[in-house]
């Protein structure tokens, strides 16, 4: 190993540990048997039973898991589309209005939609504005994941359906639609894990009926801090590693899939 | 027949490109020209707003006004918080060139089947909560942990008075690196990855040592994702209220946290939206710059 090479491996070990210390302590003390985050006394379930306990924990899971469902849904419905379009015909609106509310820093988003909803719409707010908020950021995450499968493609394949006769909905159910499905699976597992971290945009489309669960850990990290939140952050990272190992089961078995589909056509 | 797939060819872009621009539209178009509205509107007596129309006669002012934007100009101290979160955001954007740097450059030079577990690596942490992340530094800045106690027993040996890192611009600064630090691995790893290591070859051969070799052919040819990688964090950065909030004490306050308090706390509707056009112009005039430098970049090697 060359001299640069162990700078650059001390270098690199060094910021993950960075990236994974702070993670690793969260998860520790949430078995921690100690109100305090400050030393380890003993292992304990007892804040994870608090937490299955604490009914307005499970009302704001349960609501930001419709929010998440609703909005992944529709993001991905609506970015499928937007990503086609974009790819496909020389558009210049729509890839800035797709993609501005990806670049923005999220407190804009929040703001102008909260006074949109009040002043224009009416709206009470609730889980109807944050689903429609949540969808609006995420459009452009589902568009950009499903345009960049579609950049990757061969276009003679849709010629070729299209000169043997396909209409345009046949090339896209029997064609198109098949050979993007990873990457719209891939657009709706990140809008779900983005919308059911989402804490800016929440924070501002939100109204006072219904907990939701990052400001619900908000309020707990302002107000009391105890190993509760420990316990909800472990089961909430647990969540996400698994979702993204979904994604990743599904993104690389569709793609061996399409491999081995190209070597029997040779 | 052709003129029929023409027309086929219409109706599906209509189709398909129509909802999301429609969506988009009404929930992002429109949002943003009433808050252009709102700028120069009155604000309410109870927060909210001033009619636009005399209509209702209780109300003492009404219709619209530049007051907002005079307000925000008369005052020195709202540039002073838009040059503090400019200094935060270019410091957070450095520190994260520094740490992303080399760990983008050895992801670029491993072989390729561990790259990917690599750069996933990067991004796993990033995929947990945001405020779990900053709630993280939370416990380790914190009085009684750790991190502290051993800061503080060094600076004891020197006599130093004891510090608090928590609420604390450093307590800032730490949680801004470390909640955007991916978004700069990424384009750098992407562009370094690109680089041809024959370059490099070439330049030993001519007898450049690592040193040289690094800021003759590495960094030069890495700048455009130097560039987008700033922007990427800078700009975020620029708009962040969470991380001063929860992190930092009461004077450390930036646009972020000002905007959200016009909105949440004094409920100065025309205020807030000025804030919000000026943060959105810093944001334009940034992305801007870094695209205009990055093909600066690019076309001065071509």
């Amino acid at each position: 190993m060359s001299r640069s090479n162990i700078w650059l491996w001390s270098a690199a070990v060094l910021t993950y540990a960075f990236l994974y210390i702070p993670l690793a302590i969260v998860v520790l003390y949430s078995f921690n048997d100690s109100r305090l985050n400050a030393e380890w006394v003993g292992f304990t379930l007892s804040w994870y039973k608090a937490l299955f306990n604490n009914t307005e924990m499970l009302a704001a899971a349960r609501n930001s898991l419709i929010i998440a469902v609703c909005a992944s849904f529709s993001a991905t419905l609506l970015g499928t589309m937007a990503g086609l379009a974009i790819h496909r015909y020389k558009l210049r609106v729509l890839p800035v209005l797709v993609f501005t509310p990806v670049a923005m820093p999220e407190i804009l988003l929040g703001v102008s939609l909260l006074l949109f909803f009040l002043q224009v719409l009416n709206l009470t707010l609730g889980m109807v504005s944050i689903i429609i908020a949540h969808t609006t950021f995420c459009i452009g995450f589902v568009a950009i994941i499903v345009r960049a499968r579609l950049q990757g493609m061969d276009e003679s394949i849709f010629e070729a359906a299209r000169d043997l006769g396909a209409s345009p909905w046949q090339t896209f159910r029997l064609v198109t639609l098949p050979l993007i499905m990873p990457a719209v699976v891939a657009g709706a597992l990140m809008s779900f894990t983005l919308s059911i971290d989402d804490f800016v945009i929440t924070f501002f489309t939100k109204g006072v009926g219904e907990p939701i669960l990052p400001i619900q850990i908000y309020t707990m990290i302002k107000v009391a801090v105890t190993p509760e939140v420990n316990a909800i952050s472990t089961l909430l990272m647990l969540l996400t590693l698994v979702m993204i190992i979904v994604a990743f089961q599904l993104e690389a078995r569709a793609s061996a899939r399409t491999m081995s589909r190209n070597e029997a056509g040779k | 027949m052709i003129k029929e797939g023409a027309k086929d060819a219409r109706l599906a872009r209509f189709l398909v490109g129509g909802p999301p621009l429609l969506f988009l539209l009404i929930f992002f178009v429109a949002p943003s020209l009433i808050m252009i509205l709102t700028s120069f509107r009155f604000p309410g007596e109870f927060g909210g707003l001033a009619p636009v129309t005399p209509e209702d006669t209780a109300a003492g002012e009404y219709g619209l006004t530049p007051e907002a934007y005079q307000f925000f100009f008369s005052d020195i101290l709202y540039a002073e918080i838009f040059l503090k979160s400019f200094v935060i955001a270019s410091t957070t954007t450095l520190i994260c060139l520094i740490m992303a740097y080399p760990l983008a450059m050895l992801i670029a030079r491993s072989k390729k089947r561990f790259r990917n577990l690599m750069v996933l690596l990067v991004v796993l942490p990033f995929a947990s909560n945001f405020l779990i992340r900053i709630y993280a530094w939370m416990i380790i800045l914190g009085p009684e942990s750790g991190l502290s106690h051993f800061i503080n027993a060094i600076l004891g040996v020197f006599g130093i008075a004891p510090v608090t890192l928590l609420f604390s611009p450093f307590a800032v600064l730490v949680g801004m690196v470390y909640v955007h630090l991916p978004f700069m691995v990424l384009p750098l790893y992407t562009n370094l990855e690109k680089h041809d290591p024959s370059l490099l070859d070439a330049a030993q051969d001519l007898g450049a040592n690592s040193w040289q070799r690094f800021w003759s052919v590495t960094w030069p040819l890495s700048l455009p994702g130097v560039f987008s990688g700033s922007a990427l964090v800078f700009i975020p950065v620029l708009g962040m209220f969470a991380v001063p909030e929860i992190l930092g004490g009461t004077g450390d306050i930036l646009i972020g946290n000002l905007i959200k308090d016009q909105f949440l706390g004094t409920r100065d509707w025309p205020f807030g939206s000025v804030l919000s056009i000026m943060l959105t112009l810093a944001v334009l005039s940034v992305a801007g710059l870094a695209t205009w430098f990055s093909r600066f970049a690019a076309g001065q090697r071509a």
